[in-house]
């Protein structure tokens, strides 16, 4: 399995760290559900057996934050993005804050 | 049907007759409409689960459904290796039953399992190390566990050839667990699969679940790919794919799906006595009865349910196991792959309710499931059976997250690729 980082181009698997599932998002710490939202943001994880949206960190290359979406049963990688972009284009009114 | 005893004497008269008169060593039944119980998953853990179900507490009417054979899953994927030198409070009394069944079971399923307690020892690299493994095996002995701490010289006279010496991992002792050892994993998954099926459980393979059926919130059967089987309770025991059985329930749990690999090498004279771990990176070896070292180290750390892995954890693997003994480096590797682990959030397993009236969960054992075999078969018999958790299994709540109890033994918090 190699990750093609997009600004490093392709790497071994050996440069980056995984952090896990990319879905789960911060909950609304006032919300009436907090607890519920922040239980489930913290510990529940879909954990499906295909397509699955997670978090890598090149850690011995540009250092970016990247969302690779990779099918679980066969560790093919269908696309690489930076997490920047992802978090911007999902709260655009803190884009520029980054 | 297997009838026979098993003893010096059957074998004996078997070599007589030139083997001519085994039987099928279980049953390999088909689906009847309903059972009073219902095990999803014929691996260890589910099949153990069905023999205590009829030996403690005689509820013989239960079903094992598997969707492969038995013993195909992590049963016979493991290293095999079996201890009980946990820190935590909440680990330790479970994994000493565990430890307990193991020693007393070929005795009990009369089957040669070849429990061998050839000692498990973890290597120390340094002053902390040592204190750590100190503290550890203080929080053993006072649970009633044997553990000792072995300085330097008493680890040479184990195993001599060793990097002692090693520039930036010198190996300063160890703690040794000599109860500890290896068991031979798939007579693990016959020896219960004929027990269990000696006292009526029928073991059904090539049967995959495919839903459960609900009466409002209770369950009531579930859907095969060979038919529907009604049942009044169902216990899910299929590390590895947790998530996907209990997602067709509508449940979604602290659980990811990591590969962990495996190794073994082409056979050698004994040379490695018990089981020895590298403590300055994570490798661990034992040498089976057949010659070949079987080894491993930590699992991928990203999700998978391939059950394969990839070169880096090879690499780091082979790696400690140069560091720890330099003398293997020209030992060819015979076999290599890897299994589904099921990582909770807190590197605990799971033996509760869930919160659908009659479905159970037995689930997240990590990559320590092997040699909790025993003591979760009777841990999740008994909550079935008694509708409340065993006195050793008590912590292992699926709402602990929640509640901020979890059994954290590496203290990684809820990240399951570092556990």
């Amino acid at each position: 399995m190699r990750i093609t980082c997009p600004y490093c181009g392709n790497r071994s698997l050996d440069e980056f760290l995984y952090h896990g599932d990319a879905e789960p998002q911060r909950p609304d710490a006032t919300a009436d559900n907090a607890m519920d939202a922040f239980v489930s943001y913290a510990f529940e994880r879909t954990n499906p057996p295909g397509q699955h949206h997670e978090l890598w960190y090149h850690e011995a290359g540009c250092h970016a934050w990247l969302v690779v979406t990779r099918h679980v049963s066969t560790h093919a990688i269908s696309s690489v993005d930076i997490a920047r972009d992802l978090a911007k284009a999902r709260t655009p009114n803190t884009a520029g804050r980054a | 049907m297997a009838r026979e005893h098993f003893s010096i004497f059957s074998i004996m008269r078997e070599a007589w007759r030139g083997h001519s008169g085994w039987t099928p060593t279980w049953r390999d039944a088909a689906p009847k409409p309903e059972y009073d119980v219902v095990i999803i998953g014929g691996g260890g853990h589910g099949l153990a689960t069905a023999y205590y179900l009829a030996r403690t507490f005689g509820i013989t009417n239960v079903a094992v459904v598997e969707k492969g054979w038995i013993g195909g899953g992590n049963v016979g994927r493991n290293t095999t290796i079996v201890r009980s030198n946990y820190l935590l409070p909440g680990n330790i009394p479970f994994y000493e039953l565990s430890m307990k069944l193991w020693e007393g079971l070929e005795q009990d399923i009369n089957y040669n399992a070849m429990v061998s307690q050839r000692g498990v020892l973890n290597l120390y690299h340094s002053d902390s190390q040592r204190d750590a493994y100190v503290r550890r095996g203080n929080a053993m002995r006072l649970h009633g566990v044997d553990a000792e701490l072995l300085d330097q010289a008493a680890v040479r006279r184990m195993v001599p050839f060793l990097n002692f010496d090693n520039a930036r991992f010198p190996i300063h002792g160890g703690l040794l667990q000599r109860r500890g050892g290896t068991v031979r994993h798939d007579a693990v998954a016959w020896g219960y699969a004929r027990a269990a099926s000696l006292r009526g459980v029928d073991i059904i393979q090539n049967c995959e679940v495919t839903g459960f059926r609900r009466d409002s919130d209770r369950v009531i059967g579930v859907e095969t790919s060979r038919g529907f089987i009604g049942a009044k309770q169902i216990g899910m025991a299929v590390a590895g794919n947790t998530s996907r059985v209990a997602a067709m329930a509508g449940l979604r749990l602290p659980i990811e799906s990591h590969v962990l690999q495996a190794f073994v090498s082409e056979s050698i004279k004994p040379f490695i006595d018990g089981v020895v771990t590298f403590g300055a990176g994570h490798f661990y070896i034992s040498q089976s009865d057949k010659g070949g070292l079987v080894f491993g180290g930590d699992i991928d750390g990203y999700n998978s349910y391939a059950q394969r892995g990839n070169f880096p954890v090879v690499e780091d693997v082979c790696e400690g196991g140069m560091a720890l003994m330099p003398r293997i480096g020209r030992i060819r590797l015979l076999r290599q792959w890897g299994g589904i682990m099921d990582m909770s959030m807190d590197g605990s397993p799971i033996i509760d309710r869930t919160p659908v009236a009659g479905l159970y969960l037995n689930a997240g054992w990590c990559y320590g499931g092997f040699k909790a075999t025993p003591a979760s078969g009777m841990c999740f018999a008994h909550l079935m059976a008694r509708d409340e958790p065993h006195a050793v299994a008590t912590a292992y709540r699926l709402n602990r997250f929640r509640t901020g109890h979890a059994i954290d033994e590496k203290g990684m918090g809820p990240q399951p690729n570092l556990h």
